[in-house]
């Protein structure tokens, strides 16, 4: 807004780019006076440009409306026929100390989201109540929404202080009465002032109407106000922006929101737990490299190199090792919510936290309440304007911190369709545990207790449906858990119930580089249906190589060893990788399948000692092609062509009617044990070195 | 972090937001003050150069010292300049105001670049304390399908996460520089030494302290003659910064008319 510059106290030395500029936003309920007290504010430290009261006046006239401070105010044409601030504004103005940008927040339940907007960019909040009317409902929704919204920095004014006749014991009254709901929900301020804004008594004089107050004008109170320091002693969170490769350099940009930074400094990507080193702070424009930045603190806008090539994406944070953002596949939430359809439980919507983007579903809805009424809602759903606890399943871990630990990385926003639909501060986080602090389960104490929990787990899982018992290893396994499908039937249906159901399981798969073009397309036909990655996993190079140099690229049909061999390097290799840290996996084996798998259980414990879960363990092949046509999965379509079960090209081929269904793998092996060693290991087979 | 550091690690997020976020997008360059600061800032977002094209929409009747600034930054900056005429006063809504009627050829200008470019995003330097409908503007302000402002349904923008999905065949605004003052943008010049148009310093007592059309922008009473002079004017001045914007003073409402038609 147009309106600068104040002399009401004498001129600061410093030039004003150089001065701390302090953000205020003024709240309350509709018609309590926030506009007005800014614009007498304005009168009051002769901050209006010459002009433009007497204008303002005049239009009054023009339009034959009585004079309102608040006309000062109103931007927009229906604001000022409507006499209602519908959006936020700002104002500069000026004081001894500093620069001020004062916030006018609408009162209007109508417009929280305004509200909201503007009150979110404050370093401190102005609470305006009329004398009168007293606490009203928005007083209070505002109180929880600057709660929520991370301001604690707050002076209460009670206005129109004229209309109870300058009477110290309604003053008493509504002090007690504010100072209480305060303390009820974590805000606490010590500056209650009395003032009437439409007469300039308090703003910033004190006239003998209210001799009985002592303290502090509202000019006062402001300069009191401390800008928000920047989070500089928490530990390091960049979260990443965007990686750039204009030029030889590979820069990762993004902005510190806590900690400092310097080159040489060891550094964790998370939620990968990528670790590597800070090369160097690349700047623009600098001519020499002498001029180059050597470390970066909170607030600042950066850009980085690596020692080495790591994968780091936008989303990623960079954090310290000593104290990394947490890997998080589960949250609790206390959210405000605005959307017009209420939040409810089952609800698939946008989770963001830092650049992070995710898609998740509401498990649970708690504590949902009016916050301008103190009413508890009923049971499971968030209404618009009100506020709730939630818990969060997310499709894929993100990084993240709880609100108490970084305030920064530990808030979220919801999203509904792109657009911004509430948010909130995260009180609770579920862990995945990153895979390299796993710990190690080799000790056979350790196999035995596994067994033990698996054996009580059999008993539970065996009368489940399949989703149910996906549903159940979730909850009842701590730890990372892994899919790992070769898009057959069985893996798609399981894959459509985990992803229908937002279970928390990494899904991926083994790319072994022979794989049929058709299980390609399968493969990606399945991402784009279900809108998820499925993260693939390949033969380490060196191995392959040294193995098509012993045995030649079709080396396998020359002998088992051969065969065993590259299923090694292509197959359980990738898979150990994948496995890595994991606490348990689930596999689309089927009791019908061969003669050799009708031994296992639902849920056993493998000689890796993980879990590992067969949810369809005693579905027949039947049942499996009538739920894939039930629900539209899409299979393969080679098994139209006659083949059953479908590993790599060269090793699998169709099968005859009649024959069993794992006869197509590796068809000229006599033995009946047709396993690659995924499920189970067969005689070792050597790996050249 | 001093504030000028502050403003400008805010403005350098908002531009690798915009630059992240959106896939075909454009920064306005009026040739301005302001226009000039984004465009620094974006080569600082960016490690020298700008990786979206500069677009200016040209009036035809800027100052001629406008078009040499112009002509000689865009090479000297490696600036991907996209030049985009506007239509003639008689394709304008007759019903406006003389000035505000020649100063929305430019919101009609940029339609047109709109629909030749396809861009879902541009990036505009318009500033808060300018002006009171500008202080309602979001960071990432959303247009509708006819390029039109509705500024009674806003979407709600905080903790700087930003509504950047423009449904099909709309744009956003992304506005890098609306948190600044018109003072931070002159110590930010300053310190930065980015180059400006002599315009804006004082020339037989009068300078001009926004820049626009030659025949709808008017100077003000002004001795100064250096950035130091301009800075220490604004510290002591009551004069707004758009005094001299013939068509922000016809009527009570006609800069809000062309803002909700999609005026920058």
């Amino acid at each position: 807004m147009n309106m600068l510059v104040n002399d009401f106290a004498a001129r600061a030395d410093t030039a004003s780019g150089e001065r701390p500029l302090l953000r205020i936003v003024i709240v309350g309920h509709v018609d309590h006076g926030k506009s007005t007290l800014i614009g007498r504010l304005l009168h009051e430290t002769g901050s209006l440009p010459d002009g433009k009261l007497e204008s303002i006046k005049a239009i009054s006239e023009r339009r034959g409306v009585p004079f309102e401070w608040s006309f000062l105010l109103d931007a927009l044409q229906t604001e000022r026929d409507q006499g209602i601030t519908l959006d936020t504004s700002q104002i500069h103005f000026r004081t001894a100390k500093r620069d001020v940008v004062l916030i006018d927040a609408p009162g209007h339940a109508e417009f929280l989201r305004n509200m909201i907007t503007g009150a979110a960019q404050a370093d401190a909040a102005v609470l305006v109540i009329d004398a009168a009317e007293g606490v009203r409902e928005q007083t209070r929704r505002h109180c929880y929404l600057l709660h929520l919204l991370g301001i604690t920095q707050v002076a209460v004014v009670i206005n129109k202080m004229d209309r109870v006749d300058f009477d110290e014991s309604r003053f008493r009254e509504l002090e007690t009465e504010m100072a209480r709901h305060l303390a009820s929900i974590e805000l606490s301020t010590t500056t209650i002032i009395p003032v009437s804004a439409r007469d300039g008594d308090g703003i910033a004089r004190h006239r003998a109407s209210i001799a009985w107050y002592t303290g502090p004008t509202v000019l006062q109170a402001l300069d009191r106000f401390l800008p928000a320091k920047p989070l500089t002693d928490l530990p390091l969170a960049i979260p990443v922006q965007a990686v750039y490769k204009f030029d030889a350099r590979r820069i990762v940009a993004g902005r510190l929101e806590t900690g400092r930074i310097s080159v040489g400094d060891d550094i964790v990507i998370m939620p990968r737990g990528t670790t590597a080193r800070l090369q160097s702070i690349e700047a623009w424009p600098m001519s020499e490299d002498s001029q180059r930045p050597r470390s970066a603190r909170a607030g600042q806008s950066i850009g980085l190199t690596l020692d080495r090539q790591v994968f780091v994406e936008r989303g990623d944070v960079i954090s310290t090792p000593a104290a990394p953002a947490r890997k998080v596949r589960r949250l609790r939430a206390r959210v405000f919510w605005l959307d017009e359809e209420p939040l409810t439980v089952g609800a698939a919507i946008g989770l963001r936290i830092g650049m992070a983007e995710c898609r998740g579903t509401v498990s649970l809805i708690e504590n949902a309440v009016d916050p301008g009424e103190l009413a508890p809602d009923e049971a499971s759903a968030i209404a618009r304007n009100h506020v709730g606890e939630i818990e969060i399943a997310l499709l894929q871990p993100i990084a993240a911190d709880l609100y108490t630990a970084n305030p920064r990385t530990g808030r979220l926003v919801l999203d509904l369709a792109g657009r911004i639909a509430g948010g909130g501060l995260i009180l609770e986080v579920d862990d995945a545990p990153d895979r390299l602090k796993e710990p190690n389960r080799s000790t056979a104490a350790d196999h035995a207790a596994l067994e033990t929990q698996c054996t009580r787990l059999n008993a539970g899982l065996i009368d489940l449906p399949p989703a149910k018992r996906l549903a159940l290893f979730r909850k009842e396994i701590a730890g990372r858990l892994v899919f790992a499908t070769s898009f057959g039937p069985e893996d798609q249906i399981i894959l459509h119930l985990l992803v229908e159901q937002a279970i928390d399981v990494d899904i991926v798969t083994l790319d072994t580089g022979r794989l049929f073009p058709q299980t390609h397309e399968l493969w990606a036909e399945t991402e784009r249906r279900y809108g998820r990655r499925i993260h693939a996993f390949y033969p380490q190079h060196d191995k392959l190589e040294a193995l098509t140099e012993r045995h030649g690229i079709n080396g396998f049909y020359a002998s088992r060893e051969a065969r065993l061999a590259c299923c090694e390097v292509r197959k359980v290799a990738p898979l150990n990788r994948a496995l890595a840290g994991a606490a348990g996996w689930i596999v689309g084996l089927r009791a019908d399948q061969s003669q050799h798998r009708r031994g296992t259980a639902l849920l056993s414990v493998d000689e890796r000692n993980l879990f590992k879960l067969s949810p369809l363990l005693d579905w027949t092949r039947q049942a499996v092609l009538d739920f894939t046509a039930a629900h539209r999965i899409q299979t393969n379509p080679l098994h139209q062509q006659g083949f059953a079960s479908i590993g790599c090209a060269p090793c699998t081929r169709a099968v005859a009617p009649g024959e069993p269904e794992r006869a197509g793998r590796w068809w000229w092996e006599s033995d009946e044990k047709k396993e690659c060693g995924l499920h189970e290991r067969p005689t070792p087979a050597k790996i050249p070195a | 972090m001093d504030r000028l550091d502050d403003l400008e690690a805010q403005s350098i997020f908002i531009f690798r937001e915009a630059f992240a976020r959106l896939r075909r997008i454009s920064l306005l360059w009026s040739l301005g003050k302001d226009s000039n600061v984004m465009i620094w800032i974006a080569r600082k977002a960016f490690f020298g150069r700008v990786p979206f094209p500069v677009l200016h929409v040209d009036t035809g009747k800027k100052f001629p010292e406008m078009y040499a600034f112009r002509d000689r930054f865009a090479a000297e900056w490696d600036l991907d300049l996209k030049i985009e005429p506007c239509p003639p006063i008689d394709a304008i809504d007759p019903t406006l105001p003389p000035a505000a009627r020649s100063a929305a050829r430019k919101t009609e200008g940029l339609k047109l670049a709109l629909a030749k470019y396809r861009f879902d995003g541009l990036i505009a330097g318009i500033r808060r304390d300018e002006e009171p409908t500008r202080a309602k503007e979001r960071v990432f302000s959303p247009r509708g399908l006819d390029g039109g402002w509705d500024v009674r349904d806003q979407p709600p923008e905080f903790w700087n996460y930003f509504n950047a999905s423009p449904p099909p065949g709309a744009h956003l605004r992304i506005h890098p520089i609306l948190h600044w003052s018109e003072l931070d943008i002159w110590t930010y010049t300053r310190r930065e030494r980015i180059p400006i148009i002599p315009l804006y310093l004082t020339r037989d007592g009068k300078r001009y302290r926004s820049l626009g059309d030659s025949d709808i922008t008017f100077p003000v009473a002004s001795n100064a003659g250096t950035i130091d002079d301009i800075v220490r004017e604004l510290e002591a001045t009551k004069i707004p910064e758009r005094a001299g914007r013939a068509m922000d003073h016809e009527a009570e409402d006609a800069f809000e008319r062309l803002r909700v038609t999609g005026y920058l």
